[in-house]
């Protein structure tokens, strides 16, 4: 067990935890903050997306102890009021079913514009190709992200 | 008018209240059609029974409209399409109204049952009727008021209109006076050309939570003082837990607590809906999720093999015990043990005219066999639940499908009443059938009573995907009989699968042939099974589409016009009894597919095109596949679908389900398979069970219902089991090779076409 200070959507938080504690847990369990979601624990599923610095990471592959300094932005982070021109695609499109990937698409995607703000067809499929939606919403997600990067 | 309320009748309660502060609430009880949502699998046609369903409208002074949703969600929109039904016949502003999810109350809100594809169809005439009610009430509240006949005055978007006087005024100002008023006797429904929210789109009343990582799941719940539980299985189907040492483990951080338990005691009389994997739990309970991963991977346990165990099962008065053997299974004997059983006798499931006969005369005989695998669901919230047990009293929460099915094993498990037991339905990260066996939800609540504390059970993926109620492992044969001139005069087809077999023996194309034959057999065995998306329709329509398919080319024909051509003999001369579809509703999706998709047009020709169409949970679907060459490979590139579901209540959320389904369909059939080695699961987690990815999916998926004015009859399921077939006759077009074993991907990549 050690203490580590680290910041998350904007804050610095202090946790207790075991150094090796993927940030999906810190952020699940000690910090409070559900919209992380957890898919498979291996980086196959891409349901843990979060910022690190900008860039989209899976955080489950993530220890607690390997963050310090470094930004994370959680979807909970993302915009205010979830007015993010990536959000509102996808609220446009009506995208979700069950919604548990989600959160985890949207961070994927959010940072794949950022790169590439205009993506090809290739583009999205290299870049989201790590998110599993089960419910197979892909070619939602897909037409929400083209959307997205008109605005 | 049909449409003019018979059901009303048979309601049995409506209460009209006053709201504190103002405001009309209205209890509706009406009696539905329900028991269709009791029974997957065969029944599923049966005239239904009546029970009752209990909803609230509440209507505010300042015009807010609360609806209670009565149906667990797991992505089919239940949550946004149930309540449009009761809007739909309120005539309420559809912005102003909040859905809530209902807790679960089998006496007030009936089956609560998610799955069958029933929740549209066994909510419409209720929910409807309890919107025309309270809309009635209103209308006469404001007649009384403005001293005018009710037939005079109009709604719309929750205003009351008197167009003579020019009198206006909200719902929410007439509400507290409604709430007064008796109730009436008699409603009108509107007729469907007249409705306004049903059939236009509207979007998921969740989406804003969604993408604002809101926390709406199960494993998202949280209470105060929460510990986390998991339990650590058995290696194998087959074993089970001898001994274990956990007496290091324990001085492990934030471990509070290891034991072992057994879920059911011996003789324990279970429900139809229980099934559980591995009786035996060693449980693991911590303060947090990584504590706990830590310390069961370092536990000490020793496993043995079971040896054949019982289960007991109650219910429905009868008491039955069933022997689970304890092999410890391979994929390879299984396989081999399936061939055996499909040599020997089976069970006759139906028989129409003389197919000896017909098969002894025949001028050719296409005999073919196709093979399916386990599958696991992989529902992308692992499974999960929240309980707090105490002496007196039991608070659950979580991703359930039927709570209705559970509340009275863990009455019967924790020994309390079942009006102590209070079960939160959170909406579900996915469920696909998995989430109908409740039994994650017992194994939490005997955790939690046994360590005194609030817990939540997770399991990890490697849990969800070992410890699994898995699609059963299908065979199927099927035979025709052609005369010298190729016309189909016999038809057989003879199923197995471990442990059940998937023959619907009155579906299709029984009823078109006039010698036919449907048989089955079953292996038992320890790997526990349950309903996966279209229970047996995912394989059946598979197996006997892409069987249509072949023949249709033996007899030169075209896929589409040899179907039709049986749909038409099926429905003018029927053969036999009991032909459980409707042959102008089938044949109108294949009709309105072969439209679509510019069948048969050569700027299509650049594609490998497969057909296929299916009945199943009372709708229509048919797919045409448009396969490529991509890397390669063969890639679906684009989908056109077509589905005949009777009235669709959310057009858009419709189009994404049956999307949803295309997707899922398509990666099954490439991908999806769960194996054994000596009773392990060959796959436990994402890098070796394929799942399809974005770059899988194809670029388009045009979908399109079939218009008619037919009651809702269920669109979860019946869009996914033709998918597979259509699938293994584009690979068809596009390899020259006939695929009969699923997964295709496999296959695929090796050089000979070779079985499993
Ligand atoms: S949970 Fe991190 S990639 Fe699946
Ligand atoms: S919406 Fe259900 S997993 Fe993506």
């Amino acid at each position: 067990m050690a203490n580590f200070n680290i910041k998350v959507n904007g804050k610095v938080r202090q946790v207790e935890a075991d150094p090796a504690t993927p940030i999906l847990w810190v952020l699940r369990d000690h910090l409070d903050l559900p919209g992380t979601k957890y898919g498979c624990g291996v980086a196959q599923c891409g349901a843990c997306t979060v910022h690190l610095n900008g860039n989209a990471v899976r955080s489950c592959q993530l220890p607690v102890s390997a963050v310090a300094n470094q930004e994370i932005t959680t979807i909970e982070g993302l915009s205010a009021k979830g007015d993010h021109p990536v959000q509102k695609a996808w609220l446009e499109h009506d995208v979700a079913q069950c919604g548990y990937c989600q959160a985890g698409q949207i961070m994927s995607a959010v940072s794949l514009l950022k790169n590439k703000p205009k993506p090809t067809d290739e583009d999205i499929n290299a870049f989201m190709s790590g998110n599993i939606c089960r419910c197979g919403t892909y070619t939602r997600i897909k037409a929400a992200i083209l959307d997205a990067a008109k605005s | 008018m049909e449409n003019i309320k018979k059901s009303i009748n048979r309601r049995s309660f409506l209460k009209a209240s006053a709201l504190a502060g103002g405001g009309l609430l209205l209890n509706f009880s009406w009696l539905a059609s329900a028991k269709a949502a009791y029974t997957i699998g065969n029944n599923l046609n049966a005239e239904p029974t009546w029970t009752e369903i209990t909803g609230y409208i509440k209507i505010t002074p300042d015009n807010i409209i609360k609806i209670l949703n009565p149906n667990p969600e797991f992505g089919q929109n239940v949550m946004t399409s149930l309540p449009m039904m009761v809007a739909e016949e309120l005539e309420a502003d559809w912005q102003k109204i909040e859905v809530e999810m209902g807790p679960h109350d089998n006496v007030k809100l009936g089956p609560q049952f998610t799955g069958g594809s029933n929740s549209v169809r066994m909510y419409w005439k209720p929910l409807r009727e309890a919107g025309a009610t309270a809309r009635q009430m209103l209308m006469e509240a404001a007649a009384q008021t403005w001293k005018v006949p009710i037939e005079e005055v109009t709604t719309k978007g929750g205003i009351l209109f008197h167009q003579k006087s020019g009198k206006t005024g909200t719902y929410g100002s007439f509400a507290s006076k409604a709430a007064a008023l008796p109730i009436p006797k008699e409603v009108k429904l509107k007729e469907p050309q007249h409705f306004n929210v049903v059939r236009s789109a509207r979007k998921n009343v969740e989406g804003l939570k969604i993408v604002t990582g809101k926390p709406l799941f199960g494993l998202d719940y949280k209470q105060e003082g929460m510990l986390i539980a998991m339990i650590v299985h058995p290696p194998a189907f087959g074993m089970k837990l001898k001994s274990f040492d956990a007496a290091e483990t324990l001085k492990m951080p934030g471990i509070k607590a290891i034991f072992s338990q057994k879920l059911y005691e011996d003789g324990f009389e279970q429900g139809g809906f229980d099934t559980r994997t591995f009786n035996d739990m060693l449980v693991v309970v911590g303060k947090t999720t990584w504590e706990v991963m830590q310390a069961r991977k370092k536990l000490n346990v020793q496993w043995e093999p079971a040896g054949d165990t019982k289960d007991t099962f109650g219910g429905r008065g009868q008491k039955r015990e069933v022997t689970v053997p304890g092999e410890l299974e391979s994929t390879d004997a299984m396989f081999k043990k399936m061939q055996e059983y499909a040599a020997k006798p089976a069970q006759q499931l139906r028989k129409d005219g003389d197919p000896e006969t017909a098969f002894k005369n025949a001028a050719q005989i296409i005999e073919r066999t196709y093979n399916a695998p386990f599958l696991a669901h992989n529902c992308m919230e692992p499974m999960n639940f929240f309980a707090h047990v105490t002496e007196e009293k039991a608070l659950v929460a979580g991703p359930l499908q039927a709570p209705g099915w559970s509340e009275p094993t863990l009455a019967k498990l924790l020994n309390l009443p079942g009006d102590k037991i209070e079960i939160q339905m959170t909406r579900m990260g996915g469920g696909f059938g998995r989430r109908a066996y409740g039994h994650y939800l017992y194994e939490a609540a005997l955790i939690s009573k046994k360590v005194n504390a609030p817990v939540k059970l997770v399991y990890t993926r490697e849990d969800d995907m070992t410890y699994g109620i898995y699609r059963p492992m299908y065979t199927a044969t099927y035979r025709a009989a052609l005369d010298a001139n190729k016309n189909l005069i016999g038809f057989h087809v003879k199923g197995g699968g471990i442990p059940e077999h998937a023959i619907h023996a009155n579906r299709f194309p029984a009823g078109a042939v006039d010698n036919y034959l449907a048989e089955g057999w079953q292996i038992p065995s320890n790997i526990t099974i349950g309903a996966f998306r279209a229970p047996r329709s995912n394989f059946n329509a598979a197996a006997e589409q892409s069987f249509l398919d072949e023949l249709a080319e033996a007899m030169g024909k075209d896929p589409i016009d040899f179907r039709l051509a049986l749909l038409k003999r099926a429905k003018e001369n029927p053969v036999g009894k009991d032909n459980d579809y409707n042959a102008d509703r089938y044949a109108g999706i294949l009709t309105l597919v072969k439209e679509k998709s510019g069948w048969g047009k050569p700027e299509n020709k650049k594609y490998n095109r497969g057909v296929a169409a299916y009945f199943c949970h009372n709708s229509y679907a048919a797919h045409v596949v448009d396969m490529v060459m991509k890397d390669g490979q063969p890639y679906v590139e684009r989908v056109f679908s077509a589905v005949d579901c009777g009235i669709v209540v959310n057009p858009d959320a419709a189009k994404n389900m049956v999307e949803g389904a295309v997707v899922d369909g398509i990666g099954n059939a490439f991908y999806g398979g769960l194996t054994h080695k000596n009773g392990k699961p060959e796959q436990s987690n994402f890098h070796q069970y394929r799942m399809i990815r974005m770059n899988e999916t194809p670029k388009k998926i045009e979908v399109h219902f079939v218009q008619n004015d037919i009651d809702p009859t269920g669109l979860g399921e019946p869009p996914f089991p033709p998918v597979f077939g259509a699938v293994a006759n584009a690979l068809f077009k596009s390899t020259g090779k006939r695929f009969y074993n699923q997964p295709f991907a496999p296959d695929l990549n090796k050089k000979e076409g070779k079985q499993i």
